[in-house]
Parts: C-alpha cells; structure tokens; sequence
C-alpha cells in the first residue's frame, strides 16, 4: 500500500479522494441537489452491493479459471459449463435431500470429479499445447451444453434458500429521512450477504493456502517455472490434477450460488465464461488478487450500468476491458 | 483434393519454357470446371443453399484461415466483422427499415461497409495484438460478444433485437442476383477470387513476413520488419475478407440480426476453419462444405435414426472434438498423413521422396 502510493502519488491520491466520497455517499443523509442529480439514496446502495455482491460470485467463478490457467497456461472454455453443471447437480441435491447447503459439497465433488476426468482424459495428452487445449475445450462446452439441454431442458431453475436465510436484514444505512424527522434504514437480502460474506471467507483461505502452506508454494512455484518445478522431483502431475478439481469445484460451488441469486437455465454457461474472461483479463491472468478486484469492477459496472444506463449496461463492461487492455495489457494486478 | 499438393511442388519449382497457362495443375482444371458447370447439375436449393452458404462461411473463415495459418492469431471476431459488414451495407443500402436505412446507391454503400468493416477489424487487431496466443482467442471472443450484445441494445443504428430485413442485392446488368444460379456464381466468383488473392499473398513478401513473424517475432523484428504492423495488416485484410463474405450472407438471407454475429456463429466459424485445416486456403472451404452438410441434413439423419432432431449440436462438437483431438491439422492434416503413409517403403517403414 505504502509502496504504490510512494511509486505513484497522484493515483493514489486520486484513489483516496474517490474512497472519500464514496464512504461518505454511504454513510451520509443525501442533501437534496444529489438526490435531483442522481436519483434516491436507496437505488445508489442498492446498486453498490448487489455489484458488490455479484462480484463475490464473479469471483467464484474466475478464481478457479485464473488458478487453472496461472498453472497449467490453459484455458478453459468449458468453465462456463462446469459453472451450469454445478448448478444443476446442486439444485437437484436440494430438491432431494431438502437441506440447501447440502447443495454446496454436492456440486464441489460431482464437478471436481468431472474436472478431474477432464484433466485426466484430455488435457494431460497434449500437454504444453496450449491452442489445441482451448480448442477442445470449445468442443467439450459445445456438447456439455447440448447435453445438459438434453437433460434438464430450457426451463429455468431456482434453488431456494433456507428459510432462515430468506428474510431482509436490516441495516444502519440511512437511506432517507421521513417528513417526521425518523430515519429510513436500509433493508437487503440476508442470503446475499451471507453468500457474499462465504465468497469473501473463500477467498482468505485461498490465498492462505497459496501463500502459507507447502502446498500453495507447490503451487506458485508451478506458476512461475513449471519445468523447473518436475526437474525438482516435485509431482506435478498430481498438483495439476489437485488445481484443476479445485478449480472446477469453485465453479460448481459458484452455480449453486448462481441458482440461489438468479437461476440456472441454458446460456447461463456462455454468459458466467465471458464474465470470468473479463474478469481474468481487467484483473490480470493468474492472479487471485486480480480476480477479486476484476470481479468487484465488473460486478459493479454491471449493476450501476443497470441502473443509471440500463440500455448499453451489458457494452460498459466489455468498454472497461478493452480501456484496460489498451493502457495495461496484462490487467490491473497481472506481471507484464 | 489434391488440389494443393500440386500446386505448392508447381509453383515453388516452376518449370521454365511454359506458359502460365501450362503451368496451373490439373485439377484446379478438374475442380474449376466442375464448379462451373454445377448449375446445369444440381438443384435451386444445391446451389443456393448448400453452394452458397458454403462459399460464404468458406471465404468469412478463410479470413480466419489466414491470420491462423500464416499468422499464428486465432481470432473469434471474424463473424462480427462479417456482421458489421452486413449491417452496414443495410444501413447505408436500401432495406425495410427505411427509418434507419438511408438508400444510398450499391456503389457507395457497398464500399463504405468494406471501410467501416476493415476500419473495425483493424481496432479489433490493434487489440488484440496486444497480447499473444491463447489471450488473442480470450479477448477476441470478448469483442465479438460485446458486439453482439450492442448491437441487440442499440436502437437507433442497428434496430436491436429484430435488425434489418429487405436487405437485397442491386439489379446490376438486369440479373437478380438472388437468382440461384445467379447467386451461386456471385459467391463462387468472390470465394475464388478470395481464394486465389490469399494463395498469392501467401508467397509475396508480406505473406511471407507474416510466416516470419508467425515463427519468431524476435528475429523477424532484428532484421528491421514492424512486427506489429505486419500482425495489425493481416487483421485489416481477414476483415476484408469476412465483410465480403458478411454481404454476401446479408443478401442471402435478405436480413441482417444481432443472431447472425452472435456467440455461437463465431465459434462455428472457428469450427470451420479448424474442421478443414488452418494450413493451406482450401481447408475453409471444405470445412464450411462439412458444416453446411451437416446442419442441413443432420437433423433428417439424426430422425432416421430414431433420435430427435435437436440433438444437431451435440453431432458438430463431437466431430470438432475428434478431428480436434487426432487431427490437429484438420482434414487435410489426415489427407497428408494419409499420402505419406502411402508413399512410405513397405520393407524398411522409411518415408520416401523418390526412390
């Protein structure tokens, strides 16, 4: 923190004067001049964390596509799919056993076993050749799709939350203040919160096994020299095989939280693989950091586009990858 | 088949005292004059459905076979290029939509679309370029999806979801160019042409550079060529290529929508290219042959057989993935393995060139 606000001063000033208003946005009763310009106080909070929120499942997704690819350079088009596959396999967990976060482990291990197939199968025959790898995972995504279209066809799902998970929380936001002079508190979504809180506490542990444990340093070695690594007598193959199940059960465990925010339907595959591609690509490819800070963007561009420009929302944030990529090609957090 | 094989031994050693007439093998002899004659023996719907379409796919991803082949840049934009060339000509052009559409005359909005189309597929290159290999498939598929999703949004241009109908081909010289015969001779014409242009840049000096700079950036950028600048032009000319074939397909089907550039064709063109083989201009076009075969067909096949038709979708991934998977080459990958095998010595297992 020191170090990038010693290196780059005016950013960080730049940074610390938005972070200013921001929080006072947040905390602050809105004088009525904000309120003609921009709207109520309420659709501004609640745009900031549903984008908050989203970008915890973003980050779901596209940290275990960013682990994949950081270690094994390939990438996986098929993650969108592993993402539906896991919505899938949870909804119908729930549905059986009746118990929600019995849905998580479930949709975890079935896709961490596919994953594990697939790495097993497929990807450890052409290793080191990275085109043909994305090109067949193209082919997988195309017959996963048909298949699961075969399956549970076009109809939306919905995996419902517990119901001590449904009601609103209540919040010390002040939204607004009633002629009487009492103050309006905000009310969200407690499973939001309690999903995104989840997401959050995945993401600690996962970047304390990257950098605190021997096998996170397995890991990162893999990452930074992968030859050099097996030419140590580490067995690569099995920490290929242990990141591409976990990788793959993130995005089962991120469908699971998809079918409780939103749905699960066909197409959702294509639509959670462009957003953890734009994510990796703002965030910088490989970096778990990264993604969390893509995520967050992109999940806020969405929601706000949504909501104060609701016809381009989806174009906003294809506009911030292409102006990341035009001034810093290897995303915000990559190493050029 | 063999249509490449003779070519590249013809042209790289070319006889001296023949004409360049003498000089052109056989069977582009063969090939060429079976398509020529192909209206007096196939039907309408032969010629303006399966030739047709797949000489539009072929040349749209010839383009791809291009920047793939000789430039090592797998791009996913090509379909929206095409796109943005197809809707171009239909707002420019004349179509249904006489709001949004301005009527020009075909010989101004035919090469406004070409520019507008070339000036887009040079953005797209000049960001793509940006990053390397693998990234270029990542971030290309990420413009084309964005474009998909402005082109839906967008109103005032491009009529959102339902796009423009009515977008039909001019009558030049009295002919309906929407004509069967009339049409698979336009779209031969212009896959030919695109064809023979990309065999000839192959060997002139920017195609040749391009290789260069395909297998080793540094060195080509030590011996003083612009690394990027040779990349960013290959990009420009694939998108000529995609806008043509783009119109085409606009006139086709007489309507331009965001589902034509959308997701899903994009990476069918890639399916195409990477179906036939990405190594020589040939392969586009017997891929699109496949392709178009096989979404006609399939689903009355897929009946036949007692399984329901939607299941089309699942029959194209798994041919992707086998030819993916034992073919990186493509079909023509296998045809070459296939004549070596044949021309290796039974006793001693060598490969021969001569004896």
């Amino acid at each position: 923190m020191t170090d990038f606000a010693r290196r780059h001063p005016v950013w960080a000033a730049v940074i610390a004067i938005l972070t200013a208003i921001l929080i006072w946005m947040i905390f602050a009763l809105w004088p009525a001049w904000l309120v003609d310009l921009i709207g109520k106080k309420k659709v501004f909070l609640n745009a900031l964390f549903n984008g908050i929120t989203l970008g915890g499942l973003y980050f779901l997704v596209a940290s275990g596509f960013t682990l994949i690819f950081g270690l094994m350079r390939n990438v996986n088009l098929a993650h969108g799919s592993l993402y539906l596959l896991g919505g899938y396999v949870g909804y119908e967990f729930a549905e059986l056993t009746g118990y929600w976060l019995l849905a998580f482990p479930a949709a975890f291990l079935v896709v961490a076993v596919f994953g594990i197939l697939l790495q097993l199968v497929v990807f450890r025959r052409m290793e080191g050749q990275d085109l043909r790898q994305t090109l067949v995972t193209i082919g997988i995504s195309i017959i996963m799709a048909d298949l699961m279209l075969w399956g549970w066809g076009g109809d939306f799902y919905n995996i419902s939350a517990p119901s001590w998970l449904s009601g609103p929380l209540e919040t010390i936001l002040v939204t607004a203040q009633k002629r009487s002079g009492d103050l309006v508190y905000l009310k969200y979504p407690l499973v939001r919160v309690v999903i995104f809180l989840a997401a959050v506490t995945i993401g600690i542990a996962m970047w304390l096994l990257l950098n605190r444990t021997k096998i996170g340093m397995l890991i990162r070695a893999g990452v930074d020299d992968r030859d050099m690594l097996s030419a140590t007598g580490a067995r690569i193959q099995l920490v290929f095989l242990g990141v591409f199940a976990f990788g793959a059960g993130l995005a089962g465990i991120a469908g699971v939280v998809g079918g409780t925010f939103q749905s699960v339907a066909p197409g959702e595959d294509i639509r959670f693989l462009l957003a953890s591609l734009v994510v990796v690509i703002v965030g910088g490819m490989g970096s778990i950091p990264g993604a969390a800070l893509g995520a967050l963007l992109i999940g806020l561009a969405e929601q706000f586009g949504s909501v104060y420009m609701p016809t381009y929302a989806v174009v906003l944030t294809f506009l911030i990858m292409v102006g990341v990529l035009a001034f810093r090609p290897q995303g915000l957090m990559g190493r050029s | 088949m063999s249509v490449f094989d003779s070519t590249e031994t013809s042209l790289v050693a070319p006889s001296e005292g023949q004409s360049w007439l003498e000089r052109i093998p056989i069977a582009y002899w063969v090939v060429g004059l079976i398509l020529l004659i192909m209206p007096a023996i196939a039907g309408d719907f032969m010629l303006f459905q399966i030739f047709g379409w797949t000489f539009i796919l072929g040349l749209i991803a010839l383009g791809l076979m291009f920047l793939g082949g000789y430039g090592g840049m797998v791009s996913l934009a090509q379909m929206s290029i095409a796109g943005v060339g197809g809707y171009m000509v239909a707002i420019f052009g004349v179509s249904a939509i006489d709001t949004i559409s301005l009527g020009w005359p075909w010989y101004v909005a035919i090469p406004i679309a070409l520019i507008i189309a070339m000036l887009f597929g040079t953005l797209t290159g000049w960001l793509a370029v940006r990053t390397e290999g693998i990234y270029t498939i990542m971030i290309t598929l990420a413009i084309a999806a964005a474009f998909f999703y402005f082109a839906r949004q967008n109103y005032v241009m491009f009529n959102g979801f339902s796009g423009f109908n009515g977008v039909l081909p001019p009558m030049l010289f009295g002919v309906d160019w929407r004509g069967p015969a009339a049409f698979y001779y336009l779209t031969l014409f212009w896959a030919a042409l695109g064809y023979l242009v990309v065999l000839y840049i192959s060997r002139a000096p920017f195609g040749l550079a391009l290789q260069g700079v395909r297998d080793n950036p540094r060195r080509m950028s030590a011996l003083g060529y612009n690394v990027t600048a040779h990349r960013v032009a290959a990009y420009t000319f694939a998108a000529l290529l995609a806008a043509i074939g783009g119109i085409l397909l606009t006139w086709q089907s007489a309507q331009i929508s965001p589902g034509t550039a959308g997701i899903g064709p994009a990476i069918d063109i890639l399916v195409i290219a990477v179906i036939g083989g990405m190594r020589h201009p040939v392969g586009p076009f017997i891929g699109a042959f496949i392709y178009v075969i096989l979404k006609t067909y399939a689903i009355d096949a897929l009946v036949t057989l007692g399984l329901a038709g939607e299941r089309f979708q699942l029959l194209i991934g798994i041919a992707f993935l086998v030819i993916v998977f034992w073919s990186p080459d493509g079909i023509i990958g296998l045809w070459d393995r296939l004549r070596e095998d044949r021309k290796r010595d039974p006793l001693t297992g060598r490969g021969g060139e001569g004896p």
